[in-house]
């Protein structure tokens, strides 16, 4: 064996972020490690790495314990990790990012000739035929990523860990990066390859590691384990916590106010079409990867549209910026609060009345007794708990935060409320609470497209479900056809 | 032919822009030579040398700091705090004046790669803090006022005196540039340096010794304007403690004027060279103007017109970048 990582326990600030988690990894097989957000892949891989230190457990490297302290000592002992955000030196050359750290030397002096011929003869066994001496910036995110193998090739690496490798990359150029992946098996290289597209996975892996909840929950050769049972580990089952909270007969049907028709933008979203009606919950399933937030944020105006048409209340839509879908009344609480939604240092009452500033001024001055209104009202209607809202926002708890995030938006009257993964990291009592105000806001008229990966929650608060794969609208599933196994079905989807 | 090319060969908008500084600097040269009677004298040519080679110095250490996408403030507290402890040591012996200067000098950038390597302090913020500190240390030692340098050991002979018929402190400079261009170009220190310039964090995970790398070039720029520090000292014969204020941005000038990009990453040793002495020409240039006697230019004015000049040059290499 090549690789075995065992009993790996890791807390950060006394939150457990692997709890016993294992993984082993046979010399020249490709092993796929699996998970949902947050289920410690990262974490996993970072501590074998050296990135992060282990609280607990073994890990043996080639038949000896190792204990790296930082990326550099893994290198030296044969692994390289190509990162999702590709870790080259984008204004140097392609050579010298190949041979950086290590560089051919004459006399002391870099060797350049020696660079290039070393550069383009390891290239040129991925059949890549480049100008070595332009910088990375100049070539596309396939070259680059070829170009980070390279140098993890001349660094006699014999792990490879590939995060994401195919997450920014098109067919053509997947179909080189998985050639280069059977080279590096020939040559008795093993790869721990990260990634969430079903198909891919099937396609190019040995084995597969499957991790939850900072754990290894399953592992199997590839082979036996069905698509189907691939997805159910993934995503798990969580107590239903919360009693169906949507009524669950059909509602009569009400105007369409959302329209998306085959939009797409890159490679990431391809061709989604889905309907948000008024008054209604609208649920957008998929596994990670699947282009989700991607698709919410070409409605948003953060991306902009290339294929396809938006319809709102039956007018057509495109928005350059997200100051443009806000003015039309389209709101967006992203899914990670802390990067780009809460300002954990202000206030809830200024958290709350963010977007709304412009409109609060009178004669130029923010109008402190209607922000104060409009902060008491909805830190009432949501129910936020807090001691005063002046305190800030960063000693609430998920939840609440979370509420804040919404009141922000409500506070703008919107006609359509995108929420990314609404739920996450809210504990199981504060979740029924905010899907609930969900519903209750719905029925008010407003309507929401709820991104979710957890089941229970599609199935208690959606009135549809569009389920996407691979940056493709699969199926939409209506309120009545709506069921755990239909919806794990249209996940594991295969794209005909 | 296409090896021989290579050196010239533009890959980047980076490239470009340092072009466009030589071009710029060779048109300066060919109008004050065709307008002015004695630009091209020798002795216009010795002086402008002898002078400026003490902001080229400075300019080259701040190149390798901007590279690494940091910033040097505290340059001019360090060479006038170091003219001063210069003076202090000449009587003894002129190699303990050099030595003496560079050694406090060497000291200011060894505190400013510690506190911004160890103590993650903002480089802005920490060689703002040591600029302070250098030129009050300065004042300290000099007790408020210029410090004479002895004229009986030959300490007077490193800034004043030539040698092969250039000025010593010309001398020293090319040498520091020739040597400044080895390490960037031809050894892996200087490719280090680069990359970290790029993305810090990238270059940690490629296995780059960044804190070390880092705390290096603080070193050189600090060593670098503890030369100077002397030059000025020997030159003037007497340790300045109130010099040296605004060299920092002369340097930084010189530095983006050469093309370097102040957030890192790309930058070349000849063009920052370049830079200086372009800055430093628009100087001598505007002196043979007022000399014409057609104009008289004061020294604010002369300010006003180096300052539009700057803005000039920057924003025509930002357009050329753009271009690409």
């Amino acid at each position: 064996m090549l690789l075995s990582m065992q009993g790996i326990s890791k807390a950060f600030a006394g939150v457990a972020a692997l709890k016993a988690a294992s993984l082993e990894v046979e010399p020249a097989e490709v092993m796929a490690l699996v998970g949902q957000n947050g289920a410690g892949k990262s974490t996993l891989i970072k501590i074998l790495t050296g990135v992060y230190r282990r609280d607990e457990g073994t890990i043996a490297f080639d038949g000896r314990d190792v204990d790296f302290t930082m990326p550099a000592e893994a290198q030296a002992a044969g692994i390289a990790t190509i990162y999702q955000e590709i870790n080259l030196a984008p204004q140097r050359s392609v050579a010298e990012n190949i041979y950086l750290s290590r560089e051919p030397k004459r006399f002391g002096l870099i060797d350049h000739a020696a660079m290039r011929r070393g550069a383009e003869a390891v290239l040129k066994t991925f059949n890549l035929t480049i100008d070595v001496d332009r910088p990375v910036a100049h070539f596309d995110a396939a070259t680059r990523q070829m170009v980070a193998i390279a140098r993890a090739v001349t660094q006699n690496a014999r792990l490879v860990i590939m995060d994401e490798p195919t997450s920014s990359l098109d067919e053509r150029e997947v179909a080189v990066l998985f050639e280069t992946i059977r080279t590096l098996k020939r040559s008795g290289v093993a790869v721990i390859f990260i990634g969430h597209r079903l198909d891919e996975l099937y396609e190019i892996c040995d084995r597969v590691t499957i991790m939850r909840d900072g754990q290894t929950v399953a592992k199997s050769p590839m082979a036996d384990m069905p698509k189907m049972a691939l997805v159910r580990h993934m995503l798990g089952k969580e107590l239903a916590a919360f009693q169906a909270m949507a009524p669950g007969e059909e509602k009569p049907e009400r105007p369409v106010r959302l329209d998306v028709a085959n939009a797409g933008a890159g490679v990431r979203v391809r061709d989604v079409s889905l309907t948000v009606r008024e008054g209604e919950i609208s649920g957008l399933a998929g596994l990670l990867g699947s282009g989700r937030t991607e698709t919410a944020r070409l409605i948003f105006g953060a991306d902009n549209l290339e294929r396809g048409t938006m319809r709102l209340a039956g007018s057509e839509r495109t928005y350059r910026e997200p100051a443009d879908a806000i003015a039309d009344g389209i709101g967006l609480v992203s899914e990670d609060r802390k990067i780009d939604g809460i300002v954990p240092d202000m206030s809830i009452r200024e958290n709350m009345t963010l977007a709304l500033l412009p409109r609060l001024k009178k004669a130029g001055i923010v109008d402190r007794a209607r922000q104060d209104e409009i902060v008491t009202r909805y830190i009432r209607a949501l129910g936020v708990k807090c001691a005063s809202p002046d305190q800030p926002i960063k000693e609430l708890s998920g939840g609440n935060q979370q509420k804040v995030l919404l009141a922000r938006w409500l506070a703008t009257d919107p006609r359509v409320l995108i929420v990314d993964e609404p739920t996450r990291g809210i504990d199981i009592g504060a979740k029924s609470e905010i899907l609930k105000l969900l519903r209750s806001l719905a029925d008010e008229g407003l309507s929401v497209l709820m991104i979710s990966s957890e089941f229970e929650e599609l199935l208690a608060a959606a009135d549809r479900v569009t389920v996407l794969s691979d940056g493709t609208s699969v199926k939409t599933l209506p309120r009545k056809d709506l069921s755990e196994a239909a919806l794990l079905a249209a996940m594991a989807h295969q794209v005909e | 032919m296409q090896t021989i090319l290579r050196p010239f060969a533009i890959k980047s908008s980076g490239d470009l822009a340092r072009l466009g500084v030589m071009l710029a600097l060779a048109g300066l040269i060919l109008f004050g030579a065709l307008r002015y009677d004695n630009f091209l004298s020798s002795f216009n040519i010795l002086s402008f040398l002898r002078y400026n080679s003490m902001f080229a110095l400075i300019a080259l250490g701040m190149a390798f700091v901007i590279i690494t996408g940091g910033i040097d403030l505290s340059v001019g507290g360090t060479a006038a705090m170091a003219s001063v402890v210069a003076a202090l040591f000449s009587p003894y012996h002129w190699a303990a004046g050099l030595l003496g200067g560079m050694v406090a000098g060497l000291a200011v950038g060894a505190l400013n790669g510690f506190i911004i390597t160890k103590m993650r302090i903002q480089p802005f913020i920490a060689t703002l803090a040591t600029m302070l500190a250098a030129y009050g240390t300065g004042l300290l030692l000099a007790d408020n006022q210029s410090v004479s340098v002895s004229y009986d050991t030959g300490f007077t002979v490193i800034g004043q005196d030539d040698f092969l018929g250039f000025p010593i402190p010309a001398w020293i400079a090319l040498a520091a540039y020739v040597l400044g261009w080895l390490v960037l170009e031809k050894l892996p220190v200087g490719r280090h340096i680069l990359a970290i310039g790029d993305g810090e964090a990238t270059a940690g995970l490629m296995g780059l010794k960044v804190e070390r790398t880092l705390a290096a070039v603080y070193l050189a720029s600090g060593t670098l304007a503890g030369l100077a520090g002397v030059i000025l000292a020997s030159q003037f014969g007497a340790g300045q403690p109130t010099e040296g204020v605004g060299w920092e941005l002369f340097a930084i000038a010189s530095v983006v004027v050469g093309g370097t990009l102040l957030t890192g990453g790309s930058g070349s040793v000849g063009a920052t060279l370049a830079g200086a002495l372009l800055l430093a020409m628009v100087f001598n240039i505007l002196n043979f103007e007022n000399g014409l006697g057609w104009i008289s230019l004061s020294a604010y004015w002369q300010s006003v017109i180096r300052g539009a000049f700057l803005l000039v040059v920057v924003v025509l290499q930002a357009k050329l970048m753009a271009r690409r």
